[in-house]
């Protein structure tokens, strides 16, 4: 499990954020929410340990993430990349296997246990198809399912995604939404547990997710979506009027006001992507 | 391209016959590259002279002439087209070549140095040597002093940095150089030559470089997670910077030693990893040895038309960057395809 108790977070004299906490235990789906540049990507990379924390603690298993070796980080926890072109064309079934690297030995190669594994991702999350098509020229949704795919066979309890919908159009973004969400219920019982950030307050209704609502670096509100989302803490955060609805079907919907009197603290989710 | 988009699941991996391929070609231009020169021999001729039998004189020449500049091509080429793909895929760029973190430049001032103060063969081969790894240790060192979040970024731009300080200096002493005989050793040098080669300089060169492609080899699998990047790579389990200053010095023993063998020997280690990459596909397990064996013999080819061609030498340099630049334009023109 993963314990960050009251974090500062930051590059060197630069703090993005103080007194944040954030737990996670295997079976959690944990959601962060707030505005461009809040600081929910150096969050993550300080509970990655890969950006060391300016203060406060991150346990990671019961024990300081600081003095763990990579491997050993990577055992735990696994991340999911906002979805890239890699430079060179690997095929999608060698980008999953890279997360079997924690498993291998320095001078380790993957073998056929290791495919296996990684075949078993991808058919899981219904990319079985892809294993040999070119990674480079994926669409940025299936590209996202690889690197779920590949957080997958990493085999660890917590898996981390930045934004795994952003830059996706309409269509991949549900589907891969629908992945996590049945990833989260598959997992349950098997202990993982998934922190994702999003900028779509209704993908923590629908994943049922904890919440944490984070504004210019500090938590400002933390809980179930029910509790934590409504109309008042989403218009504060985002500073624009928000209101809360239920559909018919039950699901619950945030609609940002559309009027430009409010005047928007941050530029839209579509031009930038903190 | 290459095997990349091949859907079949079942379809064998063709490294094993392609290397076996590629090992059976370079046989053949061996054989080719010991046939030609002023005193051609048959390949019959060759054969015989290689297993010991035959013509005295045609052994003479085979041996003790032509087999040093052989090897020495063989060696030269595969070093320089295994250090580019290490880099390539170390810099996450196709673009990048062995001389990226100025290595050439810093081998360049050390043979310039021992060539302006008339050291002796030996001891200019082994300042070219020292000048290539002193060039990068100085590029690592002023790195690690740059407080930057990209670490990698921040290695090429001062690898490009202490390349032009090395290559001011190396300017430096050719304008102080006697230009009747020191001058035309230094051109010959930056432009990289095997004519002058002796099987007693191929054999210090061959541990080193051997040294340097152990490493490369056992890490392939890291390589490859490697050019996801430090981020990434690190998520994934690796100790990226460790990982990363290991495969620098393996690719800068590989290229500052065959550097001090044949001089400044531009885009074999650009090119070569392409041709590789198109064939075997990005993966470090089989780029490695298909670059190697690509290289050996690309440049055995043109050093076997640099020794034929004209009455004179004509410098490696010149042959290969005349064979490279048109190729490296098709590869531009085909877009970001040929980088495959």
């Amino acid at each position: 499990m993963l314990e960050a108790r009251d974090l500062s977070i930051g590059y060197g004299t630069t703090v993005v954020g103080t007194r944040l906490s954030l737990v996670a235990r295997p079976g959690d789906v944990v959601c962060l929410l707030g505005p461009n540049g809040c600081g929910k990507t150096t969050l993550f990379r300080t509970i990655l340990g890969l950006l060391p924390a300016l203060a406060g603690s991150v346990m990671l298993g019961g024990k300081p993430i600081a003095q763990q070796r990579r491997a050993e980080i990577a055992r735990r926890i696994a991340y999911v990349p906002q979805a890239h072109a890699p430079p060179f064309p690997f095929e999608a079934l060698d980008v999953v296997l890279m997360g079997r690297t924690a498993r291998l030995g320095l001078f380790g190669q993957p073998g056929a246990r290791d495919r296996a594994a990684a075949r078993h991702a991808m058919a899981r999350l219904g990319i079985a198809d892809l294993a040999h098509r070119d990674y480079s020229r994926l669409s940025g949704g299936q590209r996202q399912l690889v690197l779920i795919a590949r957080a997958l066979v990493q085999e660890a309890a917590l898996i981390v995604m930045d934004e795994p919908t952003a830059s996706l159009d309409f269509g991949n973004r549900a589907q891969v939404l629908a992945q996590i969400a049945g990833l989260t219920r598959d997992t349950g019982a098997a202990g993982c547990g998934v922190i994702l950030s999003t900028h779509d307050p209704d993908q923590a209704f629908a994943l049922d997710a904890r919440v944490l609502l984070m504004k210019d670096g500090r938590p400002h509100a933390e809980g179930p979506a029910d509790t934590v989302l409504t109309a008042r803490n989403l218009s504060a955060v985002y500073g624009i009027p928000v209101t809360v609805e239920t559909t018919r079907g039950g699901r619950k919907v945030c609609l940002p006001s559309l009027d430009l009197q409010s005047a928007p603290t941050m530029t839209s989710d579509a031009l930038t992507m903190a | 391209m290459g095997r990349g988009t091949t859907a079949d699941v079942t379809a064998p991996r063709p490294a094993p016959t392609l290397a076996g391929w590629l090992t059976l070609g370079l046989a053949a231009l061996s054989i080719g590259a010991l046939m030609v020169g002023p005193y051609g021999l048959t390949p019959g001729e060759v054969v015989a002279a290689l297993v010991g039998r035959g013509d005295p004189q045609a052994a003479v020449v085979v041996w003790n002439i032509r087999l040093p500049r052989v090897g020495a091509a063989l060696l030269v080429g595969a070093a320089l087209a295994a250090a580019g793909a290490s880099y390539q895929a170390l810099f996450r760029n196709p673009l990048v070549s062995p001389d990226i973190l100025g290595v050439s430049a810093g081998a360049g001032l050390g043979a310039v140095a021992g060539i302006f103060l008339s050291l002796p063969v030996a001891a200019i081969q082994l300042s070219a040597f020292a000048g290539g790894m002193a060039a990068v240790a100085v590029v690592a060192f002023v790195a690690s002093l740059v407080r930057n979040t990209d670490r990698t970024l921040t290695l090429v731009l001062i690898g490009v940095v202490i390349g032009a300080l090395a290559g001011a200096a190396t300017s430096l002493l050719k304008v102080m150089a006697d230009p009747y005989d020191q001058l035309p050793a230094i051109t010959f040098w930056l432009l990289g030559s095997l004519a002058a080669v002796t099987s007693g300089d191929i054999l210090p060169a061959l541990p080193a470089v051997a040294a340097g492609l152990v490493p490369l080899a056992l890490l392939r699998w890291r390589i490859n997670v490697l050019s996801l990047g430090d981020e990434e790579a690190s998520a994934l389990g690796v100790e990226a910077a460790r990982t990363r200053f290991l495969v620098i010095v393996a690719a800068t023993l590989i290229t500052a030693s065959v550097t001090a063998l044949a001089g400044v020997v531009g885009w074999v280690g650009l090119v070569i990893p392409h041709i590789a990459r198109m064939l075997v596909g990005p993966g470090f397990g089989r780029l490695l040895p298909a670059s190697a064996l690509i290289g050996a013999g690309y440049l055995l080819v043109v050093d076997t038309l640099a020794r034929t061609m004209a009455q004179i030498e004509v410098p490696l340099g010149i042959l290969t960057a005349v064979i490279g630049a048109p190729f490296f334009v098709w590869l531009l023109a085909r877009g970001r395809r040929g980088w495959s």
